[in-house]
Formats: structure tokens, sequence, C-alpha cells
């Protein structure tokens, strides 16, 4: 059994505008160790997800299908006291702006020292010392003096390794990375991503990177799942994606993201925008309204073509082996 | 990509707040009165009738009559449009001019910045309505007096607010941009920062108005601005007041009444602005 | 092996901009007294008629102050700006928005939402700098020619009269682009114009600059931290730490082999770049760049403290920004420049 597995879960919010289907028929499933990608460009409906998991969803969303189970435990109809047991000890998550997600007016110290009270057995007369040591396992310079620090006077680079600090503190068995090294320079995101890498490895932690950015997906990941307008539309290993991907949107991608060798001309624009996702008459596919490979019966529900851990959600996937 | 229109959004704030709509209903209701109120009063305002002096509410006389028999519902329907109007004229004055001074403070900072700020200080020390009191009191009784000590008194708010908004946005990108495009900085401050940073103002324009009615009220209470014979809701309910220990319990009551529905009034329409303002960007 | 092509310096063609040792200064307080945060430290490059010159670095490096020296929205405190043969950098800032050659030196902002006034229509915005410096001015003259650069820019013509919250991410980047465009200018420079768009997105509005580049015949100076889409569009690069300029050249070698420790860390935390980041990590944090008022401008390496070289000589001498021998359009300021490894 996996460590965590979404089954065909779909949200929606209800909002002034519309219904809108954030999500509909997700699948997803992390095992122990694994560092999964979740991959999509805004409005993919990433991040909803994996607030949905956590029951940390806007009180205007509603789950209208599906099950998420985390080691056995029932995420959508746990009680919030489950669910807060849950948090910060067996999953954690690290968020894109690490400055908004500690408190402004509390040293990083005693916020570390809040996660290790809630969900540990530290005595108080050693927490600082837990606390200290949890900082310098961040590879944050000078810990004694950090951790007497607020969050303004630390860089970007250094709030998001307090942040890993604090959702590592209780070595959970899942980490979920939300866009953790947006708006970081680039050899800061190097130093976090090293990190966390490091981190789950000799924790055997399970990891959910979520990001827009395919090439940190593809550097860092062992499985990508990638995501349009609330759909799961592919997930397979990391170097099989890249050069076998199966679905046209995937395909896409990759030919807009710029790597090494690519020149301007060579890159792929994708045509159109995201479907708006209040629209009550949605094509089952969100994504032929965009294709360029659309076909009559792109209209029917979506099937399923698993090819061992390749799986695809299109009616008219590029590989004639699995047409 | 296109958000709902405003009007969409406000039909949804109305439905939301439903005192929201109510306020709107009951604005236009005292505005409209203001316009035709002297038209469609039953007796003139100033027709007196010794015969019915203080006689209790019936058919003819809806808020019974005062002490020199005048018909206390026209007085009051006829006084709407004299409070309305200083209402909107102090406050008008009050946003535009203070709007412009927190503007030019607000964008240039440093000395002239000070400066202003000092005088709304200076403004400020004074209790407010004790600051009208003596504007009225050494320039004279007149509704034109009225209108520029509720205006002077509520200065400052205005300047302070606009300071800060023109403040924030001082340094916004299309700021930088405008410089780029060739604006001047007077440019810059009429055509960019004014226009944006007025619309949260407007929110307060409205609470505004509800005081403003009631200083002059106030004023006139006491005897300084309005003078009698003009009908205004103070000088109605100053009327009225010495005859409550008597028993004729109409003759305040009524002008009272409506000017704390007015007040009523502009306050809810202040909440449901804001929240027309506020969140226009938000599901 | 064939001879590199030459350059636009070496052609003999004068230089667009001229930047002669660019300093600014910030006051500052500090627990200890007045200091001052020296943002940029005596840079010099050129950019000639174009060429489109990428500028990278981190936060904190100064290009951000850099740009808004450039673009003369912050005075100078020391050195020269050379545009279009006219010292520009002796211009107040608050005269530039009306000088003769604000036309000719635009830019595009980084958030396209933040650069948009809120009420202004996209045609109202594109208009304004034709209103305010063009030459023709009359209404209808006003309205092909932001017609014309709409079209240029991808802009359909329903879309000017929306406002910019009615407007997608790229299409507020597009609005950005036509207005700086509307006037030709000789030199664009652009502040990370595609960071906060999609990947999608971005690659529309890269092909875009380099399609107006050559209809329009601009220079661009490209900002940006994303080396990747650098690479894509720019013909030479420099690569900014602390202030200064620690390296330069032509794009293809300064990738293929840079000889700065500093580019080097650059280059291989990029993870398309297919090298191990883990070889190349940079320990610690930046100097600081705040000093006290009147200290001696210290004689040490600004990268000392996180490269990997770090010799005595680092502490005693800042290395100057030197071609290197044989390669006049190749700079590094680095002691041990030519004794790297290959990368």
């Amino acid at each position: 059994m996996a460590l965590l597995e979404v089954d065909n879960l779909s949200l929606e919010f209800r909002t002034r505008g519309g219904t809108v289907q954030a999500l509909e028929d997700v699948s997803l499933a992390i095992d122990r160790g694994e560092t999964v990608g979740l991959v999509g460009e805004s409005g993919s409906g990433k991040s909803v997800l994996s607030y949905a998991m956590l029951g940390l969803s806007d009180a205007a969303a509603r789950i209208t299908q599906g099950r998420a189970r985390f080691d056995g435990v029932d995420l959508l109809n746990a009680d919030e006291r489950t669910l807060a047991d849950l948090r910060g000890r067996e999953v954690s998550m690290i968020f894109q702006n690490p400055r908004a997600a500690l408190n402004p007016i509390r040293k990083i110290g005693h916020q570390i020292e809040d996660v290790l009270e809630r969900h540990t057995t530290t005595l108080r007369k050693n927490r600082e010392a837990a606390a200290i040591a949890c900082l310098a396992q961040m590879q944050i310079p000078d810990p004694q003096r950090r951790y007497h620090a607020y969050p303004f006077e630390l860089s970007g680079g250094l709030c998001q390794r307090v942040m890993i600090a604090l959702a590592l503190a209780c070595s959970p068995k899942l980490l979920i990375a939300d866009e953790p090294t947006t708006g970081l320079d680039v050899t800061t995101q190097a130093a976090i991503m090293t990190l966390i890498m490091e981190k789950a490895r000799s924790l055997r932690m399970a990891t959910l990177l979520i990001t827009h950015d395919l090439g940190l997906a593809r550097a860092y990941c062992n499985r990508i799942v990638v995501m349009h307008a609330g759909h799961v539309v592919e997930s397979a290993p990391t170097e099989l994606l890249f050069t076998q991907a199966h679905h046209p949107y995937t395909r896409q991608l990759i030919g807009a993201t710029p790597i090494g060798r690519t020149r301007l001309d060579d890159l792929i624009a994708v045509p159109g925008g995201l479907p708006d996702l209040r629209r009550a008459d949605l094509p089952s596919c969100r994504f032929s309204q965009r294709c360029d490979r659309m076909q009559a019966h792109c209209d029917q529900p979506l099937p399923r073509r698993i090819d061992g851990d390749h799986l695809v959600r299109c009616h008219y996937p590029i590989d004639p082996a699995l047409a | 990509m296109t958000e709902m229109t405003l009007w969409g959004h406000a039909r949804a704030t109305a439905s939301d707040n439903p005192f929201t709509l109510l306020a709107v209903f009951m604005f236009a209701g005292f505005l409209v009165i203001a316009v035709i109120g002297p038209s469609i009063a039953p007796y003139g305002p100033l027709a007196s009738n010794a015969s019915q002096a203080l006689t209790g509410p019936s058919a003819q006389h809806w808020f019974g009559t005062d002490s020199l028999g005048r018909d206390i519902f026209s007085r009051v329907l006829v006084a709407t449009r004299i409070d309305f109007s200083i209402a909107l004229s102090a406050v008008g004055f009050s946003f535009i001019v203070g709007g412009f001074l927190g503007a030019v403070a607000g964008f240039w900072g440093g000395r002239i910045e000070r400066i202003i700020m000092r005088l709304c200080d200076m403004v400020m020390s004074f209790p407010l309505f004790v600051l009208a009191m003596g504007i009225v009191a050494a320039l004279g009784n007149s509704v034109f007096n009225i209108i520029l000590a509720t205006a002077i008194v509520n200065l400052p708010f205005y300047i302070r607010v606009a300071c800060t908004e023109v403040n924030v946005r001082r340094e916004a990108g299309f700021i930088e941009a405008a410089r780029l495009s060739g604006n001047s900085d007077w440019r810059i401050l009429f055509h960019h920062l004014i226009p944006n940073a007025l619309p949260p103002m407007m929110v307060q324009v409205s609470l505004n108005m509800g005081w403003a009615i009631l200083n002059a009220a106030g004023l006139s209470f006491i005897g300084l601005g309005v003078s009698p014979p003009e009908a205004e809701w103070g000088i109605l309910v100053a009327e009225g007041a010495t005859y409550i220990i008597s028993g004729e319990w109409w003759v305040a009551l009524f002008p009272g009444a409506v000017l704390m529905l007015a007040v009523f009034t502009f306050n809810l329409l202040g909440d449901g602005l804001r929240d027309l303002i506020d969140p226009r960007r938000r599901t | 092996m064939t001879a590199p092509e030459p350059t636009a310096s070496q052609s003999g063609t004068s230089a667009l901009l001229d930047v002669d040792n660019l300093v600014k200064r910030f006051p500052v307080k500090t627990a200890q007294g007045p200091g001052e945060l020296l943002a940029v430290n005596r840079v010099s490059f050129q950019i000639y008629p174009g060429e489109t010159v990428g500028l990278v670095g981190e936060s904190g490096c100064g290009k951000s102050t850099l740009v808004r020296l450039l673009t003369r929205t912050l005075a100078i405190t020391d050195g020269r700006i050379l545009f279009d043969g006219e010292d520009l950098g002796q211009v107040d800032p608050a005269k530039m928005p009306r000088h003769p050659k604000r036309a000719k030196l635009q830019m595009v902002f980084q958030d396209a939402q933040d650069s948009l006034n809120p009420r202004f229509t996209a045609y109202d915005a594109i208009a304004e700098p034709l209103r305010l410096l063009g030459l023709k001015t009359a209404e209808p003259s006003i309205r092909a020619q932001v017609a014309d650069i709409a079209q240029l820019t991808g802009l359909p013509v329903e879309l000017l009269q929306r406002f910019p919250h009615q407007l997608s991410g790229g299409q507020k980047a597009r609005v950005g682009i036509a207005r700086a465009a509307i006037l030709r200018p000789l030199l664009l420079v652009l502040d990370e114009p595609t960071a906060a768009l999609d990947v999608s997105v971005q690659v529309v509005i890269l092909q875009l600059l380099a399609d107006l580049r050559r209809s329009l015949g601009m220079s661009l100076l490209f900002v940006s931290h994303d080396l990747n889409v650098v690479r894509l569009l720019c013909d030479r690069i420099l690569v900014m730490y602390l202030g200064q300029i620690v390296e330069s050249g032509p794009a293809r070698e300064v990738f293929a082999n840079p000889r700065h420790p500093y580019t080097r860390a650059l280059i291989a935390s990029s993870p398309s770049s297919g090298r191990n980041p883990a070889q190349y990590l940079l320990p610690g944090e930046p100097q600081s760049p705040i000093r006290m008022r009147g200290a001696d401008v210290a004689e040490r390496c600004g990268f000392h403290g996180r490269c990997p070289q770090g010799q005595a000589l680092c502490t005693e001498q800042a290395p100057a920004l030197l071609p290197l021998p044989g390669q006049a359009d190749r700079s590094v300021a680095c002691h041990f420049a030519q004794t790297l490894l290959n990368f």
C-alpha cells in the first residue's frame, strides 16, 4: 500500500461568479522514500490538491467525490484532531513564501520549539538545544545566534531553511513542498533542493515537490505527475516522461521549457489559455480546445491508459503503441 | 478573462447584505425629498396658524404643529433640503481641498508634508464641535458659515487619509512607468496618483455626511448657524426641546427621528460602499 | 576552428550606451553610526546598436539599482552614462521625463500588473508616451500608431479597451512592451519581463521580443536571474556580483566556459545545466555592501569567503575586470581567471 493515496478526487469552489471545478477525478500515489514532482502551470490545481489532502482547503471548497488516505488514515473524513496530529508530525508542508509562513513577531527558535512541544515528547529543558540542533542540521550558519533572530532579520534563503527545519523537526514520513524555491536565487535554490534531498534520503522520507518549473522537477524527482486545469494528464518516471511523453500537453510543456542548448526558434508556444473552470459545459478533456490533435471522440470521458508505470489520460496520445 | 461587471458586483453586494440595499433606497428617498420637498409639502413651512398651535399628530397634521401653528411635517420636509445641502457641500469641500493638500503632502514629503501635517495637528487639537462653534460665532450666523466650519473641522481627516494613500502608491510600478512615459511630477499627481488614491476615500465621504448633518443640527440647536424661522432639523429639535416636559412630545420627536434616520442611512451606505469598493476583485 | 565574428566593438561602430565607472552609494543608518550602501561599485560596459546584452546576477547584486541609474529614475553618485552621444548621468531624474532623449531609452518592467495604472485602459497606457513625448499627437495619428504597435506586439484590438485586471499575464506583458516600444526607442531595458509568467507564455513573449528587436532595430538590455532565458536571447552577457561586473563576454562562450568562480556556480546551479550543482554550492551569504561612511574602499575581492579558490591575494587586492589574453571581448574580474580548470 502506498504511503499516500489519492483516488478520483474532485473538488469545487463555490464563488460568487459561479462554481469553479478546481479538481476533477485526480488520482495520485506516493510511496515511502519516493520523490514525486507535481508539475503544472498556474491554475492547474496543484496547490489546491495539496491543501485538500491536508484538510486545509478554503471554506468555500467542497469535495464532491474521491478519497485520500495517508498511511491508512482517511484524510477527508478525519476529524480536526486527527488531522492536527498528523500535520507536522507525519506530514509536513513548506510553502512558497517562507517569510509569510513564519510568525513575524516570534523568534524562530521559539517557533521550532512550538513544533517540538506539539508533536514530540522532548522535555522543556531540552527543547532549546534540540531547536538549535535542528537549525544546525539545516546548515544555518551560527545557529546559537539565529535561534534568537526574528524572520525579518533573515534573507529569503535562510527563512526557507528555517521553514524546512520546522517541517522536518519531527521527521515526518511525507514532506509536501509547494514551490519551495520560487522567488529564490538559483544558487540558493540549488542549496535548498540539495538540502531537502539529503534529508529525504537520510530520513527515508517521501517528498511531493509541487512546481511549475519542469527543469527543477526533472533534476530532483523520481516520478513526475503533470496536471492541467484540474486534471492529471500524465504520470511517469522522470526520464521516461521527458524522452517519451505521450500527452500532447506534456510534450508542449517540455517543448516550451528552455534548457541548455535550445535556440529561441526551437521553443514551442502552447496556444490558447486555460479554460474558464466555472463553465458548466466544460469538455471532458480540458486541453482539447488548445490541442492540435483534437478529434471528434475527444469529448468522451477520458480513459486511463496505463503502460507499466506510465499513465496518460488522453484519447489520442502520442505513441501508436498506446492508441 | 472578464470579471464581473460593476453592476453585477453591486447587485451581489446588496444581496449579501440586505441592509445595504435598504440604505440605498433610503438615501434615494431622502434625495428625492430634498429636491421636491418644498413642492409637495402640504403647508408652507412658514405658514403659521395660531389657532392650531401645539396640536398633536392628526389626519391634517401628520407630525402635529408647533407653538406657532406651523405644520411640522411640512417643516421637516423642507428642512431636508437645507440639511442635505449643508452635508454635501461641507463634505465635498473637505474632500476636494483636503484630498488635494494630502496628496501634495504625501507625494513630495519633506518640508511640505511637515507643514501640512502641523496645520492638521492645529485643527485637530481642538474638540471639533467647539472649533466649529468658534468659527461660526466669529464669522456670523449663516448657512454658508456652517458649511465652512464643518468643512474646516473635517479637513485633517481627509488630508491624512489622502497623504497615506498617495504615500503608499508613490513607489508603485506604474508611477515609475509614468515617469518613463514623459509625465512630470504634477502630471503624475493629477493623472495617476490622485485618481487611484481617491476612491478609497469615497467610503469615508458617506460616513462623514452623517456626521456633517449632526454637526449642522448641533450648531443650529445652540443658536449658531441657521436662524429661525428657517426650517432645519436641528432648529426644529431645539424648538421642540422646551415642550417635551410640558407633554407636547411630537414637536421634538419627529424632527429628531428623521435626523436620526438620515444619519443612520449614511452610515449604512458607507458600510455598503466599503464592501463595494474594497473586494472588487474578490470572488 | 573558425575565427569568431567581429563584434560590434571591433568593427568600429560607436557605442549606443557607454557606461563608465558608474557608482551609486545610498546613505544608511547603522548601529555603529552613519554608513553607506555601495550598490553599484565602478561598473563599466558598452552596448552597441542592434545588440542584445544580458545582465545576470542574484538578489542584492545591484542590478536593479543599475537599471534605475541607466533609465535615469535614480540619481548617480559618480561616473558617466553616455547615451547616443549625450551624458545622461548629469541629468536630474526629476527633469528626465521631459528630456529629448527620454523617448529613446525605455523600459519594460518585471511586474506588468504593477506597472500599469489600474484606471487606464490598455489603449490609454500605450498611447500615453506618444501623447507626451511623440511628434505627431493628433488623435487619429495616435490611434493609428497604437493600432500599429498593438499589431506588432500581438495584441488584438478588442483588448485595448480593457483594464489591466481584465487581462491575462501574457496580455499585460504585451501591453508593457507595446507602451515601451511605441516611441521606437534605441535602447530597451527589460527588467525580468518574463519572471512572473508561465513557461508557455514566456516562450511567446520572448519570441515577440526577438521579432520586435529585428523589426524596430532596437538594442536590448535584458536583465534576468534566469540563465536559460538569457541564453536564448542575448549576444553578450554581463555577470554582476556585489555591485560589480565579474565577468563579461559573448553569451555562448561565457556559458560554455565561464572563467569566474561565481559564474560557474551560477551556471551549474541551474537545474537544466546538466551539471551536478552539489559540486558548486556556495556556502554562506554574500558580503554586506554596507560600510561606514568615509571608510576606505576595502581592497579585497567581493566574492572572497564563498569562493572555492580563496587565496591570500584575494584579501589583499581587489581583482579588476580585465580582458583574457587574446580575447578582447571577454573579461573576468578574478586573479585566477586563467588558471581555472575547464568547466
